[in-house]
C-alpha cells in the first residue's frame, strides 16, 4: 500500500506523520497495561516456555522474539521462535526432576535457561 | 426507574463535566427529567458549568447525615425545569462519602428521574470507586491523545472488573484539521484502540470556554453551535434513536483540505 504522500516524503524526507507513532505506542502499551504482568513474571514465562521448547526443538536463542498484542481488548501472547533444527528424540522430562540425568541427548545450552 | 449513567475518563481535563452538564441538559431539552450528581468531593465544578453554584444550600453530604431531606439538597435548574443538581461537599475530600452511600442516594434519585448522571472525579483512587458504584452503564470520555486514551482503556478495564460492562464512548476535543495532516489520531483509531461502542464525537472548540465562563451549557443556544449540536445528538442516542455522527471533515473540504487529502490517499 503506498500513498502519494508516502513518495512525497521519501522524495523530501521530513519528520513523520504523528498520528502513526501514536497508535503504535498506545498499541505497545495498552497490551502490557491490560494483562497487568510484571516484567519480571512476563521474563520467567520467557524462560520457562523456552525451556519446554528447547526439549524439542533447538532454538535459535539470540533470535527469539517474545511480545504482547492486544486487539479487540483481547489480548495475546505472541512468541517468534526460529529453530534451528528438530531434535530426532524429545528430551522428556518428568516432573520429579531426575529426567536431566536419564535424557542423554539434552543440549547444554538450550536448557541453560531452565529453573529448577 | 431512572437509567444511572457514570460520566468518567480516567484522565482529567477531557471534558468529563462539560459533557455531564451538556448532556444533562440536552435531555431535560428532550423532555426527560435528570438529575445530576456530582461526585467530585473537594473538587466540586459541575455547578459552575450549569451556573448553579449561587443556589446551592445543601449537599449530599446534608442529605445522608439527615440534616434535610434529598427534595431540599437538589437545585433545580429555572432554564430547564426537568434539570436538578445535587452538589458534591467542597470542604471535604473524597473519604467523605462512601459506595454504599452513593449507590443509596442515585437509587433515590433514580425513583424520581428519568435519568441520573454522575459526574466522575479524574482518578481511579476512592472518589473513583464512590462514582461508579451505582451506576448501571459508564459514558467514557476521551480527547485523541495518548495519554488520555491509555487512562480511558484503564478505566474501561476497572468497570468491567465491577461489572459494568456496557461502557460507550465519547471522543472530545477532535480537531479535524489535524487528523487530515495525520497529526492526530482519528474517531477510528481511538475506537479501534478501545474497543467499545461509539456513542458520540465532539469537536475543539472555542465557545466551549465561553460557556463555561458563563455557565450557560452550550445546549442552551438557540442556534446549537457544532459542539452544541453534537451533545444534542449524544442525547437523542441515549435516548435510542439513530442519529449519524457530525461530518467534522465537512469544514475542511477546501480546494487545500481535497489536496491534502489527496496526497494521503492510497495508490497501490
Amino acid at each position: 500500500m503506498l500513498r502519494l504522500m508516502d513518495l512525497i516524503n521519501q522524495l523530501f524526507p521530513r519528520s513523520q506523520n504523528s498520528r502513526q507513532d501514536a497508535k503504535r505506542r498506545l498499541q505497545f502499551v495498552l497490551a502490557h497495561d491490560r494483562v497487568d504482568l510484571t516484567p519480571q513474571i512476563l521474563e520467567q514465562m520467557r524462560q520457562e516456555i523456552m525451556a519446554v521448547i528447547a526439549r524439542y526443538v533447538e532454538l535459535d536463542t539470540d533470535s527469539v522474539e517474545f511480545s504482547l498484542e492486544s486487539d479487540q481488548r483481547m489480548t495475546a501472547l505472541v512468541a517468534n521462535v526460529p529453530i534451528r533444527r528438530v531434535r530426532k528424540e524429545p528430551t522428556i522430562l518428568d516432573d520429579g526432576g531426575d529426567a536431566p540425568e536419564s535424557s542423554p541427548q539434552r543440549d547444554a545450552e538450550a536448557l541453560e535457561s531452565q529453573p529448577n | 426507574m431512572g437509567r444511572i449513567l457514570v460520566v468518567t475518563s480516567g484522565k482529567g481535563g477531557v471534558g468529563k463535566t462539560t459533557t455531564t452538564a451538556n448532556l444533562g441538559m440536552a435531555l431535560a431539552r428532550l423532555g426527560k427529567t435528570v438529575a445530576l450528581m456530582d461526585a467530585d468531593f473537594g473538587l466540586r465544578n459541575l455547578d459552575l458549568l450549569l451556573g448553579l453554584e449561587n443556589r446551592i444550600v445543601y449537599t449530599a453530604l446534608e442529605v445522608l447525615a439527615g440534616e434535610c431531606r434529598l427534595e431540599q439538597a437538589l437545585v433545580r435548574d429555572k432554564r430547564q425545569p426537568g434539570l436538578a443538581l445535587l452538589a458534591a461537599a467542597q470542604n471535604r475530600n473524597k473519604d467523605a462519602i462512601n459506595p454504599d452511600q452513593m449507590k443509596l442516594l442515585a437509587e433515590q434519585l433514580a425513583g424520581r428521574f428519568d435519568y441520573v448522571l454522575i459526574d466522575c472525579p479524574a482518578g481511579i483512587e476512592s472518589g473513583f470507586r464512590n462514582a461508579i458504584a451505582p451506576a448501571q452503564a459508564a459514558i467514557v470520555v476521551t480527547t485523541p491523545e495518548v495519554a488520555a486514551v491509555r487512562d480511558a482503556d484503564r478505566v474501561v478495564g476497572l468497570m468491567e472488573a465491577a461489572g459494568i460492562r456496557n461502557s460507550r464512548l465519547i471522543v472530545n476535543r477532535i480537531r479535524p484539521g489535524l487528523s487530515q495532516v495525520n497529526d492526530m489520531m482519528t474517531v477510528a483509531d481511538v475506537r479501534e484502540i478501545l474497543a467499545i461502542p461509539l456513542l458520540g464525537v465532539v469537536p475543539d472548540d472555542e465557545r466551549v470556554i465561553v460557556a463555561t465562563n458563563r455557565g450557560e451549557p452550550l445546549v442552551l443556544d438557540k442556534n446549537l453551535s457544532l459542539p452544541g449540536m453534537a451533545f444534542h445528538n449524544i442525547a437523542r442516542r441515549l435516548e435510542g434513536e439513530k442519529v449519524e455522527f457530525l461530518d467534522l471533515d465537512a469544514p475542511y473540504n477546501t480546494l487545500l483540505g481535497r489536496l491534502q487529502r489527496a496526497l494521503q490517499r492510497k495508490i497501490f
